[in-house]
Order: C-alpha cells, then sequence, then structure tokens
C-alpha cells in the first residue's frame, strides 16, 4: 500500500518528524515501511513564472524567445514548446536547479535528475527552463489536465513567484507499507493513521463526515433485500441526485495519484477517495439504470453468464454473490460491477453501495471467476460491518464538499448483523510472564487507550474495537502490548528450566557419512527437484508396466515438467551430469540425498512412502570397479563390515545389460550400481560412458552401527599360499570368493585377487584367475599341515566347480 | 718414543687436512690405525720396552690413537656434510610446479548452512527431528491455526496431490506433529523441503529449503526467544553481529516478529545486499499461538513456547553472493567447486 505522508498527517496533525524516523518507529511498532520515495526528488529551484512576452526566435522556426515573470524580476527564456501563450502560469527552474526527468524520454528517471544551467540556444541567452511534468518526475495519468507535449500551465489563480512544487503538491513523501494478513484495518489511510498517532503519541483525529444539508428519504429511491445473509452481512446504501460530473479538486487528486490511482472525475474519485481512506471498497450504480429501484443481493444460477464493466463475459455458478436489480443481474458482490449498470457522464441520480460480504467467498469466487480486483483483494480479508457505515457517510459528505452533487436522507441499511464488541479479559502478570517484561500493568492501560481499547474496570475486561478484528485472545493483547512497550526493549535471556541434550538422530547420522565419504571419493553434492516429468520414465527405458511409473501425481503443477513426484532419482542425477557434459566439464562426479516418494496406493489416499536415496553418477575418469569401491568405502564407513553380494541379474533397464549388479547386504537388497544404458545415455546426450550407483537409505539404515569393537592384531606369523586356475569364463569370481569363504575354515584370514586374464595363452570359453590366500591362527604359529588341510578342502571345493590348477 | 707419537700424530693431522675425499680420510686412517699403520707398528715394538714402563707407554699410544680418531671422525662428519649440501643443491625443485590433489568433491551450499545451523542449535541442546515432505492439510494448516477459509492458505501457494494431501509449504507441521506427541519439554529443529508453486527464476525456486526451530516449556518467554536468537545469528555471521525484532504475523505465533541482522557485509553501513538499509531479513518467528498448543493437546495456561523459521536458501545466497537461485539445482561442477 503506497500513501502520502500528507494524506496521513491530515488525521494527525501533530505528527512531526523525518521521513528517515517515521519510517523506523512505524516499522518497529509493526507498520513495515517498505521503502518511501520523496515527490520532490531532484526538483530544486523551481518558482511559478508569468510569460510576459513571446517573440520569435532570430535564428530557429522551431524556437521562442520569452520573457517570464519570476515574482519580481523578469528573465528571458528560450523554449520549443509549442503551447505557451503570453500570460500563463508555468513552472520555471531557474540557473543551476534541478529537474527529475527528460520530457523526451521514456525510460526510468535519472538517479540524481538534470542540472539546468544558463546558456545560449542558437545565440540567444536562456536563463533557466520552462517545464513539462514529466520533467517534474510525473506523468498525464497523475496530472490529467497537463497537456500532451507541453509546457505544464498553472491555473490563473497561481500565485507568481511562488514555490512551484509546493503548488503541484509534491512537497510530499510517499510511503510503502507492507500490511501483515491480519490488519485488515491497516489497507487504509485512517488505519495508518491510527497506528501513527499511537507510535508518536499524538492525537488521532480522523475526519468529520457530518453531511450538512440531507433532503428527502431514502425509501423512496431504492429498497435493499439481501437474500443470502451468509455470504452479505451487512449491505448500505445511499442515494445523491442533481449529479455533476466534473474534474475532482486538486488535493483529492494529489492524494490519489500518490497513492497509484488515476484520477478520472469527481464521482470515481470519491469512491476511489474512501476505499483508500477507510479500506472500504465502494460501487457506485446509475440509479436511473436499477430496474425497480430494487437491489437484491443472492446467489447467482450454475451456467449463469455475466458482462463485467471491463467488457469481458463471465461464467457464474452457484457459490458466486450477485448484486441485482428487480430484473436482472448488476454487477458481481466485492469484485466487478457490471457492463450494464456501468455510470456514465450522463448520470443524474447515484446509488453508493458499501457492503460487508463474506471474506472467504469472495477468496473463492475470485479465483473460480479468474478475475482478483483491488476490491475483492480487500473484501476477502473480511471487513467490519461497522466501517461499511462510517465509509459511506464519508463518500456522501464529500458528495456535498465537493458540489458534486445533493444527498437524500437516511440509509438503506440490510444489517444482517453487526456482532456485539469483542471483550478480552485483562491480566497484566500473564503478559509479563509471556513476554518475560515487567511492564506495568498502568502502563498496558496507557497503550489500550491509544489503540482506543477500552478497559472496563468493573468487568476487568479490554473492549475491543469493532476495526480490529485480529484482537481474539490473550496472546494478542500481549502482542499489543509489546508492540508499544518495544519489542526492542524486551530483555534478552536463554531458556531457563530442564536441560536437554541437543541430537542428531541416526539416520541423518549415516546421511553425514555418505556426505563425507562421497565427498572424499570426488564425489560433489548436487539437488534436484522432487517432482519432475512423466516423461522421463521413458527417457530411462522403463516397460509400461514398471512400478516406478505409479507415481503421486500434483493435482495443480507448474507444468507438466513437474507434475509427478519422482519414484526414482536417476533423473535428478542424469540431467545434471548431461548439463556438465554439455557444458564439456571433464571428469565429472556428483551425488544427492534425496527422497524419491512411492504411493501407497492410487489414487493416493495416504502419505507416500518417502525413502531417502544416495544417488552417485560419474563420468569420464574411473570405472564400474571404482563405483563399487565408493559403495564398499561407504559400508565399511557405517559399520557394514558384513557379507556384501553383487548379483549381475539386476533387471534395471536403464543401465547396461552385461554391466549392472544388484547389491546385497546379509541377503537384502540395498541398492544397485552399473553402466548407464548407452540408448539412457543418448536420451540425454551424454556422449560417454557414465556409472551409476543407487544405495536406497532405509535398508542401509537397518544395517548401519557407529559401534567399533578393537580386535587383537596378529601376533602370530601368517602363511600365505597362491594358486592359479584356470575357469570356465562364465563363473564370477564372486563365486570363487564364496567356495574360498565357505571351505577356508577358520584359519582363513583373508584372500585376494592378483590375477586375472582372457588370452591366446588360454584355452577359449576359459579365463586363468590368480588369488593370494592367507591363513593363521590367533593362538600359534601355523604349521604345514594346518594349511595344506585347509588348501586341499578348497582346491576340491573348486574342482567341483569345474576350475583347474592352472599347471 | 714420546718423539716418535709426536710425529705419528702431526703426520695424520697431516693427512687429514690434506684428504680431499671421504677415500681420502679412510686411507688415512688405514695408514695409522689400521693392522698395518703406523701406530699399530709402534705397539709392536712395545716388546723392547722395559716391563715397568710399558703401561704407561700404552696409555701414551692409546691416547695418541684417541686423538687420531676424534680429529679424523669430525673430519669425517664436517666432509660428509659438505658432500650432503652440495647434493642437495642439485636437488632443488620448482615449488611453484602445480600441486597434485585428491581430487576431493565438496558439498552443496544449501549442506553448508544446514550442517552450520545444525551444528549451533545441537550446541545449545535442540534435537534434530525430520517430517514428511508430502503432508496432509490438516499439519500443514489446520494444527497451526490456518483453518480452510484462511486468506494465509493463498499466500503459499500450495501443490496439492489430492483430497487432503499437499506438498508442505513449510516445515512448521513438523512442530504440530512433535507436540501432540506430548513428550515436554521439546527443543528442537526440523530442516527440510518445502514446496510452493512459483515460477523458477533468480529469485523463485518452486523447491526450497527451510529449518524450523520450536522450544515448548514452562515460562518460555518472548525475551528466550529474543535471546536464542541474537545468540544463534552471532553464531552464524558472527559475534558483532547485531539483532533487530520487528512486529510481524503469523497465524500460528502470537506475538509473532521478523528478525533482521546487522547486514554481515557492510557491517550495518549498507550496501548493495542490505539495499542500503544496513539491515538484512533473515527469519521469522514468535510465541505459539494458544490455538496450536491446545490442537496438539497441550495446556497453554501451563506451557509457553517459541518457534522460528529459517530460509536457507536466503542465508545461503547472502553468505555466499550467489546472484541465481537457479544455479542451486544446475549442479554445474564449476560451481559446486566453490564451496
Amino acid at each position: 500500500m503506497n500513501t502520502a505522508l500528507s494524506w496521513v498527517k491530515a488525521y494527525v496533525p501533530e505528527l512531526s518528524c523525518t521521513d528517515q524516523e517515521y519510517c523506523d518507529a512505524m516499522t518497529l511498532s509493526g507498520t513495515k515501511v517498505e521503502g518511501f520515495e520523496r515527490a520532490d526528488k531532484n526538483l530544486e529551484r523551481i518558482v511559478i513564472g508569468q510569460i510576459l512576452n513571446i517573440e520569435k526566435h532570430p535564428d530557429a522556426d522551431k524556437l521562442i524567445v520569452c520573457q517570464v515573470d519570476i515574482g519580481g524580476k523578469t528573465i528571458q527564456i528560450v523554449t520549443g514548446a509549442p503551447n505557451v501563450r503570453e500570460g500563463d502560469k508555468v513552472p520555471v527552474v531557474l540557473d543551476g536547479g534541478r529537474v527529475a526527468g527528460s520530457a523526451h524520454s521514456d525510460g526510468p528517471l535519472p538517479e540524481d535528475g538534470i542540472v539546468i544551467k544558463a546558456g545560449k540556444l542558437r545565440g540567444v541567452p536562456s536563463n533557466g527552463m520552462m517545464c513539462s511534468i514529466e520533467e517534474l518526475g510525473s506523468n498525464r495519468e497523475m496530472y490529467p489536465e497537463a497537456p500532451e507535449n507541453g509546457i505544464y500551465i498553472f491555473p490563473e489563480d497561481a500565485q507568481v513567484g511562488a514555490d512551484a512544487v509546493e503548488a503541484l503538491g509534491l512537497r510530499d513523501t510517499v510511503f510503502e507499507y507492507e500490511i501483515t494478513s491480519n490488519r485488515v484495518d491497516c489497507y487504509s489511510v485512517l488505519g495508518i493513521a491510527r497506528e501513527a498517532a499511537a507510535t508518536f503519541g499524538k492525537r488521532f483525529v480522523p475526519p468529520v463526515t457530518e453531511i450538512k444539508e440531507e433532503t428527502g428519504n431514502v425509501e423512496d429511491y431504492v429498497s435493499v433485500e439481501v437474500q443470502d445473509p451468509d455470504l452479505c452481512s451487512r449491505y448500505c446504501g445511499r442515494v445523491c441526485t442533481d449529479i455533476k460530473i466534473a474534474p475532482s479538486p486538486k488535493w483529492m487528486q494529489r492524494r490519489l495519484a500518490a497513492s497509484g490511482i488515476r484520477p478520472i472525475n469527481n464521482l470515481v474519485d470519491i469512491t476511489n477517495y474512501v476505499m483508500e481512506e477507510y479500506g472500504q471498497p465502494m460501487h457506485a450504480y446509475d440509479l436511473d439504470q436499477v430496474a425497480g429501484h430494487k437491489i437484491i443481493v443472492r446467489r447467482a444460477k450454475d451456467g449463469d453468464v455475466f458482462q463485467t464493466l471491463d467488457g469481458q463475459i463471465r461464467k457464474l455458478d452457484s457459490e458466486v454473490l450477485m448484486i441485482c436489480d428487480a430484473e436482472k443481474e448488476i454487477g458481481i458482490a466485492g469484485i466487478m460491477g457490471g457492463e450494464n449498470s456501468k455510470i456514465t457522464d450522463d448520470v443524474k441520480t447515484v446509488l453508493f453501495e458499501a457492503a460487508t460480504f463474506h471474506g472467504p467467498n469472495i477468496r473463492k469466487s475470485a479465483k473460480r471467476i479468474g478475475l482478483r480486483t483491488d476490491a475483492s483483494g480487500i473484501f476477502e480479508k473480511g471487513l467490519d460491518p461497522r466501517n461499511a457505515e462510517a465509509a459511506i457517510n464519508r463518500a456522501c459528505q464529500l458528495i456535498e464538499e465537493l458540489g458534486c452533487g445533493r444527498v437524500i436522507g437516511g440509509m438503506a441499511d440490510a444489517c444482517v448483523s453487526v456482532p456485539p464488541l469483542r471483550e478480552i479479559p485483562f491480566d497484566p502478570a500473564r503478559v509479563n510472564k509471556l513476554l518475560g517484561t515487567d511492564v506495568p500493568a498502568q502502563e498496558m492501560l496507557r497503550i489500550f487507550e491509544k489503540l482506543e481499547i477500552e478497559y472496563r474496570k468493573d468487568k476487568n475486561v479490554l473492549v475491543i474495537p469493532s476495526f480490529r478484528q485480529d484482537l481474539v485472545g490473550f496472546a494478542d493483547i500481549a502482542e499489543e502490548v509489546a508492540r508499544f512497550y518495544g519489542y526492542d526493549k524486551i530483555p534478552t535471556t536463554l531458556p531457563s528450566g530442564e536441560a536437554t541434550t541437543g541430537k542428531l538422530p541416526f539416520k541423518l547420522r549415516v546421511e553425514q557419512k555418505a556426505r563425507d565419504i562421497a565427498q572424499y571419493c570426488g564425489f560433489s553434492q548436487g539437488m534436484s527437484y522432487s517432482f519432475e516429468s512423466p516423461k522421463v520414465f521413458d527417457k530411462l527405458l522403463l516397460p509400461a508396466d514398471s512400478e516406478l511409473r505409479r507415481t503421486v501425481k500434483i493435482a495443480n503443477p507448474l507444468g507438466e515438467d513437474f507434475s509427478v513426484m519422482r519414484t526414482t532419482s536417476l533423473n535428478g542425477i542424469l540431467t545434471s551430469l548431461a548439463t556438465n557434459y554439455n557444458r564439456r566439464n571433464k571428469d565429472v562426479r556428483l551425488y544427492e540425498l534425496g527422497n524419491i516418494y512411492l504411493p501407497r496406493q492410487i489414487p493416493v489416499t495416504e502419505l507416500p512412502d518417502e525413502r531417502m536415496q544416495f544417488t552417485l553418477g560419474m563420468y569420464g575418469e574411473g570405472d564400474f570397479y571404482v563405483m563399487k569401491g565408493v559403495v564398499e568405502e561407504f559400508f565399511t564407513s557405517v559399520g557394514m563390515t558384513g557379507h556384501i553380494q553383487y548379483d549381475p541379474k539386476a533387471g534395471r533397464p536403464f543401465l547396461h545389460p552385461g554391466r549392472q549388479a544388484l547389491i546385497r547386504y546379509e541377503n537384502t537388497e540395498v541398492g544397485f550400481l552399473g553402466e548407464l544404458h548407452p540408448q539412457v545415455a543418448d536420451h540425454y546426450e551424454i556422449g560417454t560412458k557414465v556409472y551409476i550407483a543407487v544405495l536406497d537409505m532405509p535398508e542401509i539404515v537397518k544395517f548401519a552401527t557407529f559401534e567399533r569393537k578393537y580386535t587383537g592384531i596378529a601376533k602370530y606369523p601368517a602363511v600365505t599360499r597362491d594358486i592359479s586356475m584356470v575357469v570356465p569364463r562364465e563363473i564370477l569370481v564372486g563365486q570363487i570368493e564364496a567356495m574360498i569363504e565357505q571351505r577356508g575354515g577358520r584359519l582363513l584370514e583373508s584372500y585376494r585377487l592378483f590375477d586375472i586374464y582372457e588370452g591366446t595363452q588360454i584355452k577359449a570359453g576359459f579365463k586363468s584367475v590368480a588369488y593370494s590366500i592367507t591363513f593363521r591362527a590367533k593362538d600359534r604359529t601355523l604349521e604345514e599341515g594346518d594349511v595344506s588341510a585347509a588348501m586341499k578342502k578348497i582346491l576340491n571345493g573348486l574342482e567341483g566347480m569345474g576350475i583347474a590348477l592352472r599347471k | 718414543m714420546k718423539e716418535k707419537l709426536k710425529q705419528i700424530k702431526e703426520e695424520a693431522l697431516k693427512q687429514i687436512r690434506e684428504a680431499g675425499a671421504p677415500d681420502a680420510l679412510n686411507d688415512v686412517r688405514v695408514n695409522i690405525l689400521g693392522k698395518k699403520g703406523a701406530l699399530t707398528a709402534l705397539l709392536k715394538g712395545m716388546k723392547d720396552i722395559a716391563p715397568e714402563d710399558r703401561p704407561k707407554v700404552g696409555q701414551l699410544v692409546n691416547e695418541t690413537r684417541q686423538e687420531i680418531e676424534t680429529v679424523l671422525d669430525g673430519a669425517r662428519k664436517k666432509m660428509e656434510q659438505i658432500i650432503r649440501e652440495e647434493k642437495m643443491k642439485e636437488e632443488i625443485i620448482d615449488v611453484t610446479l602445480p600441486a597434485k590433489k585428491n581430487s576431493v568433491g565438496h558439498r552443496h551450499p544449501i549442506t553448508i548452512a544446514l550442517e552450520e545451523v545444525e551444528r549451533i542449535f545441537i550446541g545449545m541442546g535442540y534435537e534434530v527431528v525430520e517430517g514428511p515432505e508430502v503432508e496432509t492439510d490438516y499439519y500443514n494448516f489446520e494444527a497451526l491455526n490456518i483453518p480452510a477459509d484462511h486468506p494465509a492458505r493463498d499466500e503459499q501457494d500450495t501443490f496439492y496431490v489430492s483430497g487432503d494431501i499437499l506438498l508442505r509449504t513449510q516445515t512448521s507441521p513438523v512442530q504440530a506433529r512433535v507436540m501432540e506427541k506430548g513428550k515436554l519439554p521439546i527443543r528442537m529443529i526440523a530442516p527440510g523441503r518445502v514446496f510452493r508453486s512459483d515460477e523458477v527464476d533468480a529469485t523463485h525456486s518452486p523447491s526450497f529449503h527451510q529449518i524450523e526451530g520450536l522450544v515448548v516449556d514452562k515460562n518460555i518467554t518472548f525475551a528466550d526467544l529474543k535471546g536464542t536468537l541474537a545468540e544463534f545469528a552471532k553464531e552464524l555471521f558472527g559475534e558483532d553481529t547485531k539483532v533487530k525484532f520487528r512486529p510481524h504475523h503469523f497465524p500460528f505465533t502470537e506475538p509473532s516478529a521478523e528478525v533482521d541482522v546487522s547486514c554481515f557485509k557492510c557491517k550495518g553501513a549498507g550496501c548493495r545486499f542490505c539495499k542500503g538499509s544496513g539491515w538484512i531479513e533473515i527469519l521469522g518467528c514468535g510465541m505459539v499461538h494458544p490455538h496450536v498448543f491446545e490442537m496438539c493437546g497441550i495446556d497453554p495456561e501451563e506451557y509457553t513456547g517459541f518457534a522460528f523459521g529459517i530460509g536457507l536458501e536466503r542465508i545461503s545466497l547472502l553468505k555466499y553472493e550467489i546472484d541465481d537461485m537457479r544455479l542451486l539445482y544446475e549442479n554445474d561442477i564449476r560451481f559446486l567447486k566453490q564451496f
């Protein structure tokens, strides 16, 4: 909300502070100032001058030479402006003065304005400059009387030599406020003025809305009926006759302009002015267009259509509240009036409407119709029914004051319910206990008085004014005390009471370890969105019946690309790798720790299974076994030193069919790894081999442990035997190792593959595999017999698999 | 005899002085002290000396031997040192050649900020708690004093799944989940991903991270909230950081506040990061609303508490001067390597 400080000061006449002081104090008391700008920024040495004489420039057809009276002194100014006449009163920048903008540029205003200096134009001295409204930093929207492409002309009664900036109403500062959603009363100049008065401890003087002369009775002009009182808690209507449409006075135009509202004519300006001042949206109807001079407030019917005054056809439904006359719908309540009752300059009799509509209904209707207006934005916050009456009276008073028409006596008031004023018990001790302060009760009462909150001693209650709909309970009262006592004066302490132990849960400790290990192994952490496109499944070659295609779908996504919650973490890491590949980054290793979301049923009726995935991806340096090494480093670091099994039949369609493995730990599937299927790599436009590992963290967490136990360092020597074997090609070393472990007995300490070879010296269909096997006893030096017995068992086992010792 | 010894000694010293290499010194040792050396030869002549003089002469010979050995040793060490120094002169390397690094990876800037915030609060006795990212309307809104018709629902553009299931718009639902378990007192933080339907641009992302904090106990005050967050800000941004509390509104806290810290770039003087104000807004907070307590089954007459919510992206972007939020989700290695 933007408001000129002068408007606020009109109701807090004693307010006197600098712009910065105002900004800081208001922000600290809860009316946050987002920023402020002086309307006279970069306007220096500008006075009202009167053109006494105009002559042609001797050497330029398009220039004229003016003698301008600037108040007791006449200066010569050369201009190219076509619109000035002798006798005109104009803004004149004197030598060394400054203007805000240029008449020839539509761009943003220069930061430091433009300095004007005396000089010569085509040889003729010019000692200043006459200004257009654009040069004064404003525009014709805000100053509709200003000419197009010409010098601004003041009215005849302007005082020559006086400050032109003042005369234009620009000696002012416009403040921009951020109003919180609970303070609907502060979406108004009066609300802000009330806060300002309380903040600075000054008197709040609201406008007097007494109408001097009322004639007739509104009942003879219009009747109002509210058929759906659940959606309209009050409807006030007043009538003004003998309307004379004219421009509104300059002071009103300036205030509206400062609020960013374009002045139009007295009638429209009055409704806008009251909306700004009271925060009550108003509507004006041409009463002669209202059939039967009757207003009916009721719901629309499903399928109705209606043309709003912006010319658009709107689809309605039975939850949209309409304003109707005896025959037809004439406006969408709280949102926009109809084309059929649009007010014209020929209007003679006006019906003002100030109503209180049900906020949530307006919010939903505006959303469904797809039409959010300034008015609906205010209504949806829920207004005070008492404010409607105050606002409509203000509008009528302004009609009278501005000579815009005659006010008819009385108000058509379909007052369905004006709730009684709320009362909240006054408990100063509890307030202090909550705030950690020692504010005396008397001081609290002084604060409440400033806020128009009345204290009733007999009942020990605070009576809440109707415009403060946000004050409901004890905590709200505590906040009022805190705001005006000063948040900055509340002491700073630390919570006392029972000490608690800070801790990171086990799951997060395991994740932290995952980050550490990935990082040590050269992987950097990426992050990707939780939602993606369903097209991802095709990119990953998932079959049509894949479980992973069953997703949690977003009903209102930002677009198809963000429409389903991911069921696999691959797309994120592959997209990131592709970005890097495309940008020619070499040897990229990335990992991500993020959830996948597996629906428990379709359609989704309960929360999905969120599973943290530890996903690693890399291209460039490294291969399958490097990735496998990272997985095992991680397992070791989280205490998973048991049996890891790699099953080549992983069945992952997005991986190379011959280069993928399921990872089982203690016979439980905990993840998979492999080389990316070349076709998938093509889909992601990665022109090199990509290796991927995905670990399902909920399973990992089950096995992980940070407990460690020391086992004694061996005292007795080990015995190592090397064997070299001829192995059928299809046998995996994993199978050989399983046999060594199975047959090695308790003396077996370790084994290590030290050579694997396929080629000319080995017959086709076979490979040569060599292991170094180590035995050790804890309690003695091994004897030859121990080792050869163990070796014999192992070799027998291997022979049974069709493996022969290489001779 | 004495004369002879003296002669041998002087001869030995002369040879040592003239020796140019360790080998030459070795020759001296052999020539003088070796089996066929001069001194040994002298010893062999002991039989010609009167038996009563022999111990004295023997002692003299040994003294001479030791003297020569000491000098020999000294000379050898000196020579070796010279040789080593010569050798090292040949071994000079170019220290400006490139380093051979282990290619260690990097944490995401959001994670760095997260771990930092976690460290601070764990140190203050807070437990880290997690909650689901796909949430129910009840925990995300209802239990936080945001009923179905509340305008705040529009302020947080929500992604819906179906019925009353949605993507959480804030980490605050974890508050309600922890409180309704009824284990008091509570000191917790809940970090995590949240979602709002904002189009992607330099300052918006439909997915971002928050950290929620909650303390519930008897006698928790607004002053405690101020003290706790002041302490946190000093830990995170430096000891000289100042904190400003401004009144604000959140449906689930009352009184509520927004917190500014003195700009950690310009120390409050005013710069482009704080838009010249000297202050940077970093979080929202307040005293837990009595309605929220009631809905979670906690008696607001007996217990009070405070809650706060911190935007991690905001902190990382400011701290690292990252000017475009999209960089956080692009995962370009040249970006990630900088953290």
